[in-house]
């Protein structure tokens, strides 16, 4: 039966996926994304109908076993943030290729701005790049409607979709109203095109000319979307391409209605023939896009001269940072409104590690050892631990991506660091640095790798961790000396004995791997109050 | 009618259970409502805010504009002077005045609070002891959530008690009448602080 729910964007998206006909969904934790898969496995539908939703290792192999759905004919979900798209890169532009069997739709979550991320690169680019559709909802009510139909594309087209969220409607909650009937899942079905999963170059090339055609047909669909619409209106001195989100903050500052030309793009490939039409009616474009200017930089070339496009590019918008209301405001050339000053008591509030976090007793035994040694470097990775960069701590020099530490540290004691050390989580480590130390093992690396082990995914809100209880079997498995993984506990008292065996480890002149180990301080409360 | 609101706190306050309850109410009486969170590293300690926007007609922007908001509703007083910005001329401040010190440069507090007063609209109230002198001191947040139900227009007091039922009523009826109470004292306080 229809409901309304008030739901979170990615939880819109979650429950459109369901209602689809979902049979699983892969996905690796990643704000702001983390919230569709946590949606799923809480929804009784997931239990009733068996949908998988286990977390899985990294990007790349959740994106690899929703093919694998996909292959055998049934509706898959991928999700992460925009970064996680990179480490999956490799599988999805595989999967254009491939094409979809069930229905294959990858919700890639960007984050312009950074509020949780290192970079704010957009999702869109790789549609584009792999010549795959892409849906970019402008509400609620609208990703739990494009949610289901993706899977419908998907399947009527042989294709994957890429739907992307940004931060602001991926975590924006606003009421959702579902859609009846809540669909059947597929049954096991394999492809009628079976060379086309086989992408030896003999099969690649008849494919790849094959997608060039279709990709013309992905931007026909776009231009007929009821997703994409353009809005006559009674003043043609500015024409306005509006695109995702960006059509709510236009809309925001014209209560009684837009009075210009507004060209609405939830769906992509962009299409230029609404483009052109729009073109017709004024000479100056205003290009609203959330992330970075992918149609401003489009349509500059798609007009003859006479056409001004105005956007990221030119400065009417901000070049980086997300939209808001304010600079679209800004942007239309409309006063602001009346504020009062800002306060200049307010010192600014940073983010910490959490009070009793394993992290910092960690942190603090290291760079007492470190005072000791000169020459130290320490690389860093992704996670709460990051945030040991700022003090009272300090203790990192570097942190760029999943994984990293581990890797860079090996560069960096070739070149002649000593000691190099290399703190990971242990959600880390399982995602993308197993691989990196066993190129350490294979170069009898001078490293020492702290995995600094809470038990979970703890920047994203405990999650469960592939490797937990299994960190030191992974780490002899892939040719560690046992007597040089070492285990600590993490806690004020011990300070003495953690101290001693990384000392100990500095001055072992090989791989190392000490694992500091205490759950995290979130996730024991949230287990004792259940008990 | 509409009326736009920042909710605004330190990361753990627990800012999100008022809005809860607040999306619970405007859910059953049929308004629109935006609601835009702060999920993932800020939540660690830091700063953390939420827009919620309650109208009776379609809502479409997330974030409300500088100069919009009508209240800024605050678990902690500093925080409450970080969005200045964004609070209409005839905006309402609706804050607790216990602050939470995890910094070092943590401002003298007669400044935060002059600087609260010199604002036409403002009630500060100091939340934490309210609930606990009703012996819940875990419901501070319906305590605020009850002082602000006192300017919020767009929604009776007795939908929020009704919400505060929904969200409550799995952990018992204790546990729903003392958050009742809360928002009681909370209501009563600003009513004779307006």
């Amino acid at each position: 039966m229809a409901e309304k729910n008030l739901l979170l964007g990615d939880e819109a998206l979650a429950l459109g996926a369901l209602h689809a006909g979902l049979s699983g969904v892969y996905a690796y934790p990643g704000t702001p994304s983390t919230e569709i898969t946590e949606y799923i496995q809480g929804h009784p539908l997931t239990r009733e109908r068996k949908v998988h939703c286990t977390w899985s290792s990294n990007e790349k192999t959740a994106m690899e076993a929703a093919l694998g759905m996909s292959f055998a004919g049934k509706r898959s979900l991928v999700c992460f943030k925009h970064v996680g798209l990179n480490v999956a890169a490799d599988p999805f532009m595989g999967s254009a290729m491939t094409g979809a069997g069930g229905g294959l739709v990858i919700a890639s979550c960007d984050d312009p701005s950074m509020h949780s991320s290192q970079n704010e690169q957009d999702s869109r680019f790789y549609g584009a790049f792999a010549m795959m559709p892409v849906f970019e909802p402008s509400s609620q009510q609208e990703t739990y409607q494009m949610a289901r139909e993706a899977f419908d594309y998907s399947e009527k087209r042989g294709i994957p979709v890429l739907m992307r969220l940004t931060t602001r409607m991926a975590h924006s909650r606003a009421v959702v109203e579902s859609i009846d009937p809540i669909r059947e899942q597929n049954p096991l079905h394999y492809p009628e095109n079976p060379r086309q999963w086989v992408t030896l170059p003999v099969n690649a090339r008849v494919r790849n000319r094959q997608l060039i055609k279709d990709y013309a047909a992905f931007e026909e669909d776009a231009v007929h979307s009821s997703f994409n619409f353009l809005e006559d209106g009674p003043d043609r001195s500015l024409g306005i391409v509006a695109c995702g989100i960006a059509y709510n903050y236009l809309m925001e500052n014209y209560p009684d209605g837009c009075p210009y030309p507004v060209l609405k793009v939830s769906q992509y490939p962009f299409p230029r023939e609404l483009a052109r039409d729009l073109s017709g009616m004024v000479k100056t474009i205003l290009v609203l896009e959330e992330g970075q200017p992918l149609v401003e930089q489009q349509l500059k070339g798609v007009f003859p001269t006479g056409i001004t496009v105005r956007g990221r590019l030119d400065g009417s918008v901000n070049r980086d940072g997300e939209l808001t209301p304010d600079a679209v405001r800004a942007a239309l050339g409309l006063p602001a409104l009346p504020v009062h000053p800002a306060s200049e008591v307010v010192a600014p509030r940073p983010p910490a590690l959490c009070m009793g976090c394993g992290h910092r007793d960690f942190f603090t035994a290291l760079n007492n050892v470190l005072k000791d040694y000169d020459g130290a470097k320490v690389f860093g990775d992704i996670g709460c631990y990051t945030l040991g960069w700022m003090p009272p701590f300090q203790a990192l020099d570097t942190c760029v991506e999943m994984g990293a530490s581990v890797t860079m540290a090996q560069g960096s004691a070739y070149s002649g660091t000593w000691p190099a050390i290399a703190v990971i989580g242990d959600s880390t480590f399982t995602h993308s640095g197993m691989t990196g130390l066993l190129d350490a093992v294979n170069t009898n690396a001078d490293i020492v790798v702290c995995i600094s082990d809470n038990l979970t995914t703890g920047m994203t809100g405990g999650q469960d961790s592939a490797g937990t209880g299994r960190l030191e079997a992974i780490c002899e498995g892939l040719g560690v000396p046992r007597e040089h993984i070492r285990t600590i506990v993490p806690l004020p008292k011990n300070y003495p004995d953690m101290e001693q065996v990384i000392r100990e480890e500095i001055e072992y002149h090989g791989v190392s791997v000490v694992i500091s180990r205490r759950e995290c301080i979130q996730t024991l409360k949230r287990h004792a109050s259940k008990k | 009618m509409k009326q736009d609101i920042i909710l605004s706190g330190v990361g753990g306050q627990g800012i999100l259970s008022i809005a809860t309850v607040i999306g619970s109410a405007a859910l059953q009486q049929g308004l629109h409502l935006k609601q835009a969170e702060v999920h993932g590293m800020s939540q660690r300690g830091g700063d953390v805010q939420s827009n919620l926007r309650l109208s009776s007609e379609v809502i479409y922007s997330d974030l409300i504009p500088r100069g919009g908001a009508d209240l800024i509703v605050s678990l902690e007083p500093m925080e409450a002077l970080r969005y200045l910005p964004y609070l209409s001329r005839e905006g309402w401040i609706i804050t607790n005045t216990t602050p939470l010190v995890n910094i070092p440069n943590y401002p003298d507090m007669d400044q935060v609070m002059a600087q609260l007063n010199e604002l036409p609209h403002v009630v500060a109230l100091d939340v934490d002891s309210v609930a606990r002198d009703l012996g819940s001191p875990r419901a501070a947040n319906m305590v605020l959530l009850g002082a602000m139900s006192a300017v919020l227009h767009i929604l009776e007091p007795d939908a929020l008690r009704e919400g505060i039922r929904r969200i409550f009523a799995r952990k018992g009826d204790a546990v729903v009448e003392s958050n009742i109470k809360a928002f009681d004292a909370g209501f009563a306080y600003a009513q004779s602080k307006r």
